[in-house]
């Protein structure tokens, strides 16, 4: 979801001069003569155990052991002593814990530090004391404390309950750059194992006693409500329990075993109020859009007056189609309410959110639930949503038992939320040498955050769209506006959020100007990077430097300019989302007509690199994920309903499609920024770039197989 | 219902379930197994790949009883303590972002390897090709079939 709330809880905390660091300084009760416990994200133990506690969710993302690098790069430690532990909804401890907004390094890194530095710190001192020497002639290594002058040596945990009694330093200092050991390694990830021999436990693997299995019948019309049922027929299927109504739009069926749930809601008889949605379909939606674009628009960002700017003319208008994030394990939470509690085990990316949608529905107070976090079968924005979970818990209140609600394949693409259609309309002035000297663009699209009920920075602005619409070229003469507008299909986070429209309408449109103005697209980009300067878009300072710098890194190992195999053509992109910088260029060839996808050479930079195997691993994922949405993700609606329902008709790409991926970063020790979603955006235009350089034919619409 | 008997990863297992329940459940639910994975249920994506008398089969489509009399090996049984030359290639070629799909990948490698040790690109791709990985791992899967077909997963 969004980081503008994010952000508002940072400035609320900084404002109370706490921050996050509310989550390390916990009361010294925490800790006791077994155990070092001094923050809510470490925990030393007397059998040299160091637990660290991860309060991200894990979902391929590699945050289960990104951060815990992070921690343990200042702790000293021996990185084959950590486990982790995965964090509940806590946001006393932990802030607001979402899983989104490529923010878990980018959020994590100063405080994870500083929790680090902080028991180090503790530990030399006990360690000193110990042995009556001064600190400074102590250090930390490898999970231990040294004594250079005596050669003695003392483990954490042998330090743990000494080292718990003495007061936490508020500054501990932080370690060079040029001293890591752990950060910028391409350390193997920690949860490796456990997903090649099956024993890695999802949301739809976990057992908890008792547990019964249940599957929703739900309105096939987005918005329709229950007329009424007969659950005759799936009460004669062996092993259905319960069948009742959970909420006004949804009838439970729950069983002893998913089948049987599945056979006893195929047989189920319901009548829908299919409500006002029944005549709805795709074309009426872009029809909205279209006319939209024409209201009174909010100023994302303005430069200059593009008004006022006369030369050669050239207008667009770019569309993007309703996409699913169908993560490959289905929508599934487990639930147990006890009355005067609940408890909710499942994958999810925001769990206070959780928390607090299945208290308010099921009647009990924020305290009186509790969540656990389970490994995630991919995220993608789709469990940023709490559907699943209040699904879960009301079942389980309803039907008095320990339910596990697992979604189908088609509950999954029907009954979702999706990222919104989007139209852009796009006009450049070109001065007499083929140079913009202006550039607008018009977004028209709903608004996610507004329709869940999270605020953005005015009533006009998606709470998103300052990270995912940024305009960073040096323009005399720019201006990006936003038409919102409201979508009776639930509008969903879905990887890059507003950045995949926006990059496809305002990069392949740049490629226009280049084209019309007969320059090298690298060049022309380049052109307008060439003065170093911030751009600010909302409260980032884009540097064009940094821009310039993933552009040219891009296109030097993709041999940019230089010959290509016989048929080959390429295309580049640019663009900059939740802090990071990223260029990508596209090579094809056109076979019957369609492009093929060779190769993606993708620059990114995201500040210091925390763990490059993983970098990498993001940039080939987010590349893969970027291409099926560009070539042929699409959710279409008819007759109020969702047209797609399983891998047939929404069809990801597969190895037979995925290209050879490779990542490049750009050496930098800025602090980091994330990497799982910016480099989906430059996809879509750099390979529409590419087909207009091998045919000539611009794609204005996506997907391009449409 | 009907009592039906499975042989699965060596060892004998009773079940009591109606005969068409896709194998796929009747592992997950009823034997606890849950490496095996369910994507899309009805044989599309490949999370649910199993081998059922050494064929790579999608158990979610799969009847149990057509499994009766087969020796039936799940991600559970490929291998004691994740020692197969594909677990071990998938770790040294670090293929699992968030891991659903894996398993279901790594049983559809295994039986290409068991017909053809030394697949090439193209083999690989048509082998492939039914499984789907929503985290885009696809480079580094070929990369791993690739060091385990020439002896190094280890």
């Amino acid at each position: 979801m969004s980081s503008f709330s994010r952000r508002e809880f940072l400035a609320v905390g900084a404002a109370a001069g706490a921050g996050l660091v509310i989550g390390f300084y916990l009361p010294h009760g925490s800790s006791s003569n077994a155990a070092f416990a001094p923050n809510a994200f470490l925990k030393i133990t007397s059998d040299d155990k160091i637990m660290i506690v991860v309060a991200r969710s894990e979902m391929g993302q590699g945050v289960h052991t990104a951060l815990p690098m992070i921690l343990a790069e200042e702790l000293e430690a021996d990185w084959k002593q950590i486990t982790i532990g995965q964090a509940g909804a806590n946001p006393t401890l932990y802030g607001d814990q979402q899983t989104g907004s490529s923010a878990s390094l980018r959020i994590s890194w100063d405080p994870l530090r500083k929790a680090g530095a902080a028991a180090r710190e503790m530990l030399i001192s006990a360690a000193a004391l110990e042995w009556g020497v001064p600190r400074s002639a102590c250090a930390a290594e490898n999970s231990s404390v040294v004594h250079a002058g005596s050669n003695r040596r003392l483990s954490y945990g042998q330090l743990a309950a000494k080292a718990a009694a003495l007061p936490i330093p508020g500054a501990p200092p932080l370690k060079d750059a040029k001293d890591f050991k752990l950060v910028g390694k391409p350390l193997p990830r920690l949860d490796g194992p456990s997903k090649v021999d099956g024993k890695a436990i999802f949301g739809i693997d976990l057992r908890v006693k008792g547990m019964k299995y249940a599957l929703l019948a739900r309105c096939p019309v987005i918005g329709g409500t229950l007329s009424s049922f007969d659950d005759k027929e799936s009460k004669k299927i062996s092993g259905v329990g319960f069948v009742g109504r959970i909420s006004d739009s949804a009838v439970a069926v729950v069983a002893d075993s998913v089948w049987a749930a599945m056979e006893g809601r195929r047989v189920l008889n319901v009548r829908w109020d299919e409500g006002a949605n029944k005549d709805l379909n795709s074309a009426a939606i872009f029809d909205v859009l279209k006319k939209s674009a024409a209201n009174k628009a909010a100023t994302l960002y303005s430069r200059g007056d593009v008004s006022k700017v006369a030369g050669k003319r050239i207008q667009a208008a770019y569309q993007t189609p309703l996409m699913a994030q169908a993560p490959m394990e289905p929508g599934n939470c487990t639930a147990h309410f006890r009355g005067s509690s609940c408890e909710i085990w499942g994958p999810m990316q925001w769990p206070p959110d959780v928390r607090d949608a299945v208290a308010k529905a099921v009647g009990l107070d924020p305290d009186q639930v509790k969540i656990n976090v389970t490994l995630l079968g991919g995220g993608f924005g789709r469990r940023l949503d709490h559907d699943y979970a209040v699904e879960a818990a009301m079942v389980s209140k309803t039907a008095g038992v320990p339910v596990k609600v697992i979604w189908t394949r088609e509950d999954d693409m029907r009954f979702s939320s999706y990222r919104p259609a989007s139209y852009h309309v796009l006009s450049g002035v070109l001065d007499g040498n083929g140079w913009p000297v202006a550039f607008s663009h018009r977004i028209v699209e709903p608004s996610i955050n507004t329709q869940k009920g999270f605020p953005g920075p005015s009533p006009e602005v998606d709470a998103d769209l300052p990270d995912e619409a940024s305009l960073i070229y040096s323009l005399p003469n720019a201006l990006v506006e936003y038409v919102m507008t409201v979508s009776p299909i639930t509008p969903g986070y879905m990887r890059s959020v507003y950045g995949l429209e926006t990059a496809f309408a305002s990069e392949s449109f740049i490629d226009e100007l280049a084209a019309a103005a007969g320059k090298d697209p690298l060049e022309y980009r380049l052109h307008l990077l060439a003065k170093d300067e911030d751009i600010k878009f909302f409260d980032t300072p884009w540097k064009t430097a940094r821009m310039r710098g993933v552009l040219q890194m891009a296109a030097e190992k993709a041999g940019w300019g230089k010959p290509l195999p016989t048929g080959h053509h390429q295309g580049i992109a640019c663009f900059g989302c939740f802090g990071t910088y990223m260029a990508e260029v596209v090579e094809i060839s056109m076979e019957n007509d369609k492009a093929r996808v060779h190769r993606v050479v993708g620059a990114i930079d995201c500040g210091q690199v925390v763990n490059p195997n993983i970098l990498e691993q993001q940039i080939q994922g987010a590349v893969n994920f970027a291409l099926t949405n560009a070539l042929r993700a699409q959710i279409t609606i008819e007759k109020g309903r969702v047209v797609q329902g399983n891998f047939d008709d929404y069809s990801p790409i597969r190895m037979n499609e995925a290209p050879a991926v490779e990542a490049y970063f750009v050496p930098s020790a800025e602090a980091p920024t994330g990497a799982g979603e910016p480099p989906v955006p430059p996809l879509a235009p750099a390979l529409c770039n590419a087909i207009y350089a091998a045919t000539k034919r611009r794609i204005r619409t996506l997907p391009i197989l449409g | 219902m009907a009592d039906i008997t499975l042989r699965v990863n060596g060892s004998e297992h009773k079940v009591n379930v109606p005969p068409e329940t896709p194998l796929l459940w009747v592992l997950r639910d009823t034997l606890q197994m849950t490496g095996t994975k369910f994507g899309c249920g009805a044989g599309l994506c490949g999370a649910c790949t199993v081998h059922v008398g050494g064929a790579a089969v999608r158990s979610c489509s799969t009847p149990v009883s057509q499994s009766v009399g087969k020796d039936i090996t799940t991600i559970e049984g490929l291998s004691a303590n994740g020692s197969h030359p594909l677990q071990q290639a998938w770790i040294a070629e670090q293929v699992p972002q968030c891991g659903y799909c894996q398993t279901g990948q790594i049983m559809a490698a295994a039986a290409l390897l068991v017909k053809t040790p030394q697949p090439s690109d193209d083999q690989i791709t048509q082998a492939m090709s039914g499984n789907i990985c929503r985290c885009g791992t696809y480079d580094r899967i070929r990369k791993a079939i690739h060091r385990a077909a020439a002896g190094g997963g280890r």
